[in-house]
């Protein structure tokens, strides 16, 4: 069932040997020691492990490792450095959008994707793109804050 | 002798944050289970200043803390109290939370208790002074100056006449080998630099970018993977496991089972999760469940310990005199902590050490529960923790680390076990279900002469604490005890008032004996408490039955204010004698601009949209802070939706050390609550819990219409430093209540309150005012 898989992860190229079947997400973490997408549910139903594929944001939890093929994912770390962090990443440092941090690939990425393909997005828009989306610290005030900081500055 | 005495009052502080966050009728039991706490001291001598401290010869200061972080700002604020007490920027300080190899045993962090077990003068923050008035001294022979002379900027010690020593010349690595001083200076509010300024979290970065180690994350040389097998319904035991069912799946490297635990082993995580869903595991039933409909009757009738909190031996009779007597009984179902990320733990148990990477509140219980489950000493046993997604109390951290070392110990390898959504909405600690049973009399001026207040709560395990493994799933399973009820008649009751969980309303007296502790003016009162046994395991969530209570009472003093026909804030002032209590109540409805006038609006419309304001407040378990809060909401009488649209907070804590932190965890505190009021419900059928993940179980997802949130933070620099996490969330079931029937006339007795429970309430009222 194992075989030799490749698949492009943040700008890199990895072989892992695993089953195909394997979730995604499993491979992120325990194959490539991945932080950023996280198990949460392992239903598709809180957010914890998104990844970006192909500009969409993408339950990991759900998807089999096969399935991705040559299409490259992006994490919250593929996104950007403590160092050097994304605009929406530096959005949500200076809000401070957070509590436990937990759920944070799945509000960061999904709003990212969202206003990189509307970056008009309206507040109903953005709400509704974040109804799948949980944050069980319930930091929402500053998440919303965060999400319209960086649509103002990306205008 | 002095040592003994003082190490007991050191354990005792830690210790009573075990009794403050569990529920009123878990006060006994949990005295007896942790038995006397000198007894489980740990080889970290919190008497001694290097226990807290150490200063390297490059000024670094490292700082060690039995109080850890879960996302509420423990890391960074507990920082900068080190920083602040020693003089340094914070970024000299490196925080040390919670191994049982290296940090004091401060029992569980929790109830609230961090900020005021390790902010007021002992603990760490006495540690701290003890070390800069140590360091000030020793700077004073060395420069031969008095020590009155010196001055500290960020780590050096300098003279008038510019002569300075740093930090790391004076002590760099070497012990302090001294006592916390009990009468080392704190530095005052006034003097702040550090504290008292708000910090934004420092893990936020590592957080946003993906970098931040969880629990979840950690890997050890060696590692595989553990998944657990749970009963499908409490109380169900094991009766054949078929390890032939699973030989196919690759990988595998165990079927474990002990007693009723059983759990699989694999190479991989995907492997180990395919072992647990195929493994065929005979069951045998546990006892029926109640019927969830008639569940608050079932619980009204079950055997109870009871505790009398207080009790004028008047009510009777005064309620017989009084010109009105109302009566009301509030309901409140079992909520789960429900945590964002499903619970994880690491454990390598060999055979003669075990090392644990948990992200349990409780590091030291659980070193003492991985002892008992793996017959070793709990010398050999290191916890160690590591965060994990906020828990709001008892989630599944415990009985994860539980699961991990009874795996790792079958297969003498270090073993990570993921429990999936469904193993913890099944199994966890739930907040209690509560029914609570108002009356009250009042006389003919309308001012509430008599309040009887009788209350039922259900519990079954809890936290483990130091001796009782048996009081989360795993260890019940693995064939420990679980704590459970002992019935006992309530006895008058002597000594100080207790709170009780806020069981005690604030508007009460609260006299025992003559000495009144409460914070209210009503001198006839009766307040008894039932425990009754829960057929769930039952544990701490967030403002435990403090939420509950508060609830009851505040909705109850709506209903009464609206009888006679006074505003709901003019009349809880009248009632009220405690002045933080009242400066909170001012402050928000001041802050609210609140409508003054009786509740219900006496011209709302019977169809459409309308709108109305509620107010809460409470005295978290009697003096350990202070918040009031009022709600706006919008409610749909045609679809009975219930939208806040406003918030407004007022909250004393005592010294504010950190404004931003603060605001977060009121922010997220309220909207919590809103989640919690307005969805949350645990479910079952006949034999097993039905709310298993996030379509069954509700709630509020990050796509809501957020209401506006308006904070009025009260500083005192001169009070007790109270704790802040858990005091706002206290309120929002009864605002959100109270604000619904102002706007509609209905009062809704029963959280959550779902469309159906409103559209109930407002056929009712509908068909009573006409």
């Amino acid at each position: 069932m194992m075989g030799a898989i490749s698949l492009k992860v943040n700008g890199h190229v990895h072989t892992v040997d695993v089953d195909p079947e394997t979730p995604l997400l499993y491979v992120l973490n325990d194959e490539l020691h991945m932080r950023g997408p996280k198990f949460g549910c392992g239903l598709a139903q809180c957010g914890a492990c998104a990844v970006i594929i192909r500009g969409q944001t993408v339950r990991s939890c759900v998807v089999p490792v096969g399935a991705v093929k040559q299409q490259e994912v992006t994490t919250l770390e593929g996104l950007g450095t403590p160092e050097k962090p994304h605009a929406i990443q530096q959005a949500f440092i200076d809000e401070g959008a957070t509590q436990c941090g937990f759920c944070l690939s799945g509000v960061i990425l999904t709003a990212k994707a969202l206003l990189d393909e509307n970056p008009k997005a309206s507040d109903d828009q953005i709400r509704d793109a974040m109804s799948s989306v949980l944050c069980r610290c319930f930091a929402h005030v500053r998440i919303m804050r965060a999400i319209k900081r960086y649509q103002r500055g990306r205008a | 002798m002095k040592k003994e005495i003082s190490r007991r009052e050191f354990v005792k502080t830690s210790g009573a944050l075990v009794v403050c966050f569990s529920t009123a009728s878990f006060i006994d039991p949990f005295a007896i289970a942790q038995g006397p706490f000198d007894t489980h001291m740990s080889h970290v001598d919190p008497e001694k200043l290097d226990s807290w401290l150490a200063v390297a010869s490059d000024g670094t200061v490292t700082a060690y803390t039995g109080k850890c972080d879960f996302g509420q700002g423990m890391f960074t604020v507990q920082t900068q109290l080190v920083a602040e007490e020693l003089c340094v920027s914070i970024n000299k300080v490196k925080l040390i939370q919670c191994d049982t190899s290296v940090t004091p045993d401060q029992g569980t962090t929790s109830g609230s208790q961090s900020t005021p077990t390790n902010f007021n003068a002992r603990n760490l923050a006495q540690a701290a002074a003890t070390a800069r008035e140590a360091l000030v001294g020793m700077a004073a022979q060395k420069l031969g100056v008095p020590a009155d002379q010196l001055t500290i900027e960020n780590g050096v010690v300098s003279a008038k006449s510019g002569r300075h020593v740093r930090y790391g010349e004076l002590i760099g690595d070497k012990h302090f080998d001294i006592t916390v001083s009990p009468s080392a200076k704190r530095r005052s509010p006034s003097e702040w630099k550090v504290l008292g300024k708000p910090v934004p979290s420092m893990d936020r970065v590592a957080l946003m970018t993906g970098t931040f180690e969880f629990v979840h994350n950690v890997q050890v040389p060696g590692m595989v993977h553990g998944r657990v097998v749970r009963p499908p319904e409490i109380g169900a035991t094991v009766a054949n496991v078929d390890e032939k069912s699973v030989q196919h799946v690759p990988g595998l490297i165990k079927v474990v089972v002990r007693n009723n635990f059983v759990g699989v082993v694999a190479e991989k995580q995907w492997q180990a999760a395919q072992a647990a869903k195929v493994l065929k595991v005979t069951w045998k039933p546990g006892p029926a469940l109640p019927a969830q409909k008639d569940f608050y009757d079932y619980m009204r009738k079950l055997p109870s310990r009871e505790v009398m909190l207080v009790n004028s031996n008047d009510v009777e009779s005064r309620l017989k005199s009084a010109s009105r007597v109302l009566k009301a009984t509030y309901v409140h179902p079992y909520q789960a902590h429900g945590s964002m990320g499903s619970s994880c733990a690491v454990a390598d148990v060999q055979e003669h050490y075990a090392t644990v990477w948990s992200a349990t509140q409780s590091v030291y219980p659980t070193q003492h529960g991985v002892s008992a489950l793996t017959g070793l000493p709990p010398d050999s046993v290191r916890v160690i923790f590591v965060r994990g997604s906020g828990c709001y109390g008892l989630n599944a951290a415990d009985t994860v680390s539980y699961d991990a070392a009874l795996l790792s110990q079958a297969v003498h390898r270090p073993v990570r076990v993921q429990l999936t959504r469904q193993d913890e909405f099944i199994s966890e600690n739930y907040g209690s279900a509560c029914v609570i049973a108002q009356q009250a009399g009042v006389d003919a001026s309308g001012t509430i002469d008599v309040w009887d207040c009788e209350t039922w709560s259900v519990s079954f395990g809890g936290r483990p604490g130091y001796e009782r493994p048996g009081n989360v799933i795993a260890g019940m399973l693995a064939g420990f005890d679980p704590e459970t009820i002992t019935p006992r008649t309530a006895v008058e009751p002597t000594g100080e008032l207790r709170n009780g969980s806020n069981a005690v309303p604030s508007y009460v007296a609260g006299c025992i004996t003559g000495k009144c502790g409460g914070t209210g003016s009503i001198r006839s009162e009766r307040v008894l408490t039932h425990a009754v046994k829960s057929p769930f395991f039952t544990g701490p969530l967030r403002s435990p039955l403090r939420l509950q209570n508060t609830f009851a009472h505040e909705c109850f003093m709506d209903e009464i204010s609206a009888y006679v026909k006074a505003d709901p804030v003019a009349y809880r002032l009248q009632h009220l004698r405690e002045t933080r209590m009242i400066d909170v109540v001012k402050a928000v409805a001041k802050a609210a601009n609140w409508d003054d006038r009786p509740s219900p609006k006496h011209d709302h419309a019977r169809t459409g949209t309308v709108t109305g304001r509620g107010i809460a407040c409470v005295a978290y378990e009697g003096d350990n802070g202070y918040a009031a809060l009022v709600a706006e909401v919008e409610v749909d009488q045609a679809s009975a939706r219930v939208q806040p649209r406003r918030f407004v907070v007022a909250q004393d804590c005592g010294p504010i050390s950190n404004p931003d932190g603060l605001r977060n965890q009121i922010e997220g505190g309220v909207l919590q609550g809103t989640s919690r009021a307005l969805g949350e419900e645990i479910t079952w059928d006949d034999r097993k819990v039905t709310s298993t993940d996030w379509q069954s179980y509700n709630t509020l997802p990050l796509g809501i219409e957020v209401p506006v949130l308006e904070i009025v933070l009260i500083d005192r620099p001169a009070a007790r430093a109270n704790g802040a996490g858990e005091t706002a969330i206290t309120l929002a079931a009864a605002a959100i209540g109270n604000a619904i029937f102002d706007a509609t006339g209905a009062r809704i007795r029963e959280v959550p309150f779902t469309s159906g429970r409103v559209k109930a309430a407002l056929s009712l009222c509908t068909g009573m005012s006409k």
